[in-house]
């Protein structure tokens, strides 16, 4: 693996900003929105629930933690749709480029892009509703971890997913994490969910985070299980969520479907 | 008609395309296609719509795998050593433009590092003064005419120095003069570089004026082979053109009075 060929990946993503800085703006505004939003929710809720309930560090802190899995996700698959949209597919592979490099590169350029949310975030949350985000200590960094490669995986999921189905399929991408995030249980135990959405919920990383954060929140020894098994889940899916990548792109090359990628749909 | 699977001007050609086999389906597109691209050697690939020829420089380019046969680049094969084929290979193509969203620098620095270029910053300036994009240098290539992205185009298709340069109707988008110019700089390419070129063109003349050879393809066979000045009398036509014609409206007839 060579670093120019990751570093121009990431280059591209910078030059891209700067020629435009509007694309800074949905990735502060969404977050800052769900933030503020979600601020007042618990706050109101502090206000009418019994004394002594403080919602803010699992309602906020619960918004928080999906949102920065949201956003490594949609930083990977925006990276990759950048190519989609601008047609680059014949030039980019016909490239030395690796495949591995291609994917290192849309990581590491969705881990820039999504720190700039996440600051947004972390302001907002602590400066407004005096969210005590580090109060949860060293655990913290092992449930970022697991959502952050959650994350990653669900980003080259959906890549795979538009390079398999052509670029009208970039549709079915956005609403990806909507449709999890029941499943994922971010502001409820898992436990309120029917028996079968429980089933799904333990194929989901996430699920293990937030139970585990509650429980930390709740003043409960820390949940290692709970972080071990969703690290397992979370290492298991990104090894088949790139397996499942280079699959598509190895039909993409045998069916030349990489070649005539520019139709609206290659389905 | 068979066809030399090297060229005189060199034992080790820049590109050595054997036994090139592609099936869709019930399809075929290319059906047992050899031939090579000497160093220095411009070679026209020639033939009507549906012929084959982006198939073929598909698969040399790695963005299409072959059914059977071989792509060697520089002796290296294609399909075994993927980056240090493509690292020594490059193209431009009317329908492969520069991302129009980044300026003709930013375009060229981007592919300059997907293709590891050593002294990028100079070899970017260097192409921009030989190909007249200096002024334009700091201009969105989605802004450019379409002149102007055929040359930026063809810049970052010679980034790398490439041993082999696959070229798709370089020339379809300029006007006379510009299209002149172009010839002019990629004959000397190909001279002072020792590089190989494929080029496929609708341009008979053009090809006639470039081509140190050209292969007629049609429903994915090769059915001629030759010099592009001595092939259409060698073959009972008057000009490349009456040639190409003849090959198109009736590739098998003319294959069976060849054979």
């Amino acid at each position: 693996m060579k670093l120019r060929p990751i570093a121009g990946i990431v280059l591209r993503q910078i030059y891209l900003m700067r020629g435009s800085p509007v694309r800074l703006f949905p990735m502060v505004t969404w977050v800052a929105i769900d933030i503020v939003l979600w601020g007042f929710i618990t706050r109101y809720l502090n206000t009418v629930s019994g004394a002594g309930v403080d919602f803010v560090p699992t309602l906020l802190g619960g918004v928080l933690l999906w949102d920065f899995c949201t956003r490594i996700m949609q930083g990977v698959t925006t990276a990759f749709l950048e190519d989609v949209w601008s047609r680059n597919f014949l030039n980019l592979f016909s490239s030395p480029l690796s495949i591995s490099e291609y994917i290192l590169g849309l990581v590491i350029t969705s881990v820039a892009t999504s720190s700039i949310g996440v600051v947004v975030m972390l302001l907002l949350a602590t400066g407004i509703f005096h969210l005590q985000f580090f109060s949860m200590g060293l655990p913290l960094i092992g449930f970022l971890t697991v959502l952050f490669v959650f994350g990653i995986s669900l980003g080259i999921f959906g890549s795979a997913i538009v390079l398999r189905l052509g670029p009208a399929s970039e549709w079915l991408l956005w609403p990806l994490p909507a449709l999890l995030s029941p499943f994922a249980a971010v502001f409820y135990p898992l436990a309120v969910l029917p028996q079968w959405m429980q089933w799904v919920a333990h194929a989901l990383p996430p699920a293990y985070v937030f139970e585990g954060m509650r429980s930390l929140l709740a003043g409960r020894p820390f949940p290692g299980i709970l972080l071990l098994q969703g690290s397992l889940v979370a290492a298991f899916e990104l090894l088949l969520a790139a397996y499942f990548y280079g699959r598509v792109y190895g039909h993409a090359v045998r069916t030349g479907l990489l070649a005539r990628y520019s139709a609206e749909s290659v389905a | 008609m068979p066809m030399p699977l090297t060229h005189p001007k060199s034992d080790r050609p820049a590109l050595r395309v054997s036994r090139l086999h592609k099936v869709y389906g019930s399809v075929v597109a290319l059906d047992d296609v050899s031939f090579t691209v000497g160093r220095g050697e411009i070679v026209g690939l020639l033939g009507p719509n549906g012929a084959g020829k982006t198939t073929t420089i598909n698969m040399v380019l790695g963005v299409l795998a072959a059914t059977t046969g071989s792509v060697e680049i520089s002796g290296i094969d294609i399909a075994k050593q993927r980056a240090r084929a493509l690292a020594r290979t490059n193209f431009a193509a009317v329908y492969a433009t520069l991302p129009g969203n980044l300026t003709v620098v930013e375009n060229l620095r981007f592919f300059g590092l997907l293709y590891s270029i050593a002294s990028l910053r100079s070899r970017v300036e260097e192409l921009l003064q030989d190909f007249d994009l200096a002024h334009l240098r700091h201009t969105k290539c989605g802004l450019l005419s379409s002149g102007e992205q055929t040359r930026a185009a063809l810049a970052k298709a010679l980034l790398n120095h490439p041993q082999l340069l696959l070229l798709d109707e370089p020339t379809a988008s300029l006007d006379p003069s510009a299209a002149q110019l172009i010839r002019a700089k990629i004959k000397g390419l190909a001279a002072a570089d020792d590089c190989g070129i494929l080029w496929t063109s609708h341009n008979m003349h053009e090809v006639a004026e470039v081509c140190d050879r050209v292969l007629f393809l049609s429903r994915g066979k090769v059915l001629l082979e030759g010099n592009p000045q001595t092939l259409p009398r060698e073959h009972g036509s008057a000009t490349l053109e009456e040639l190409f014609i003849r090959v198109a409206r009736e590739p098998l007839a003319h294959k069976a009075e060849h054979a």
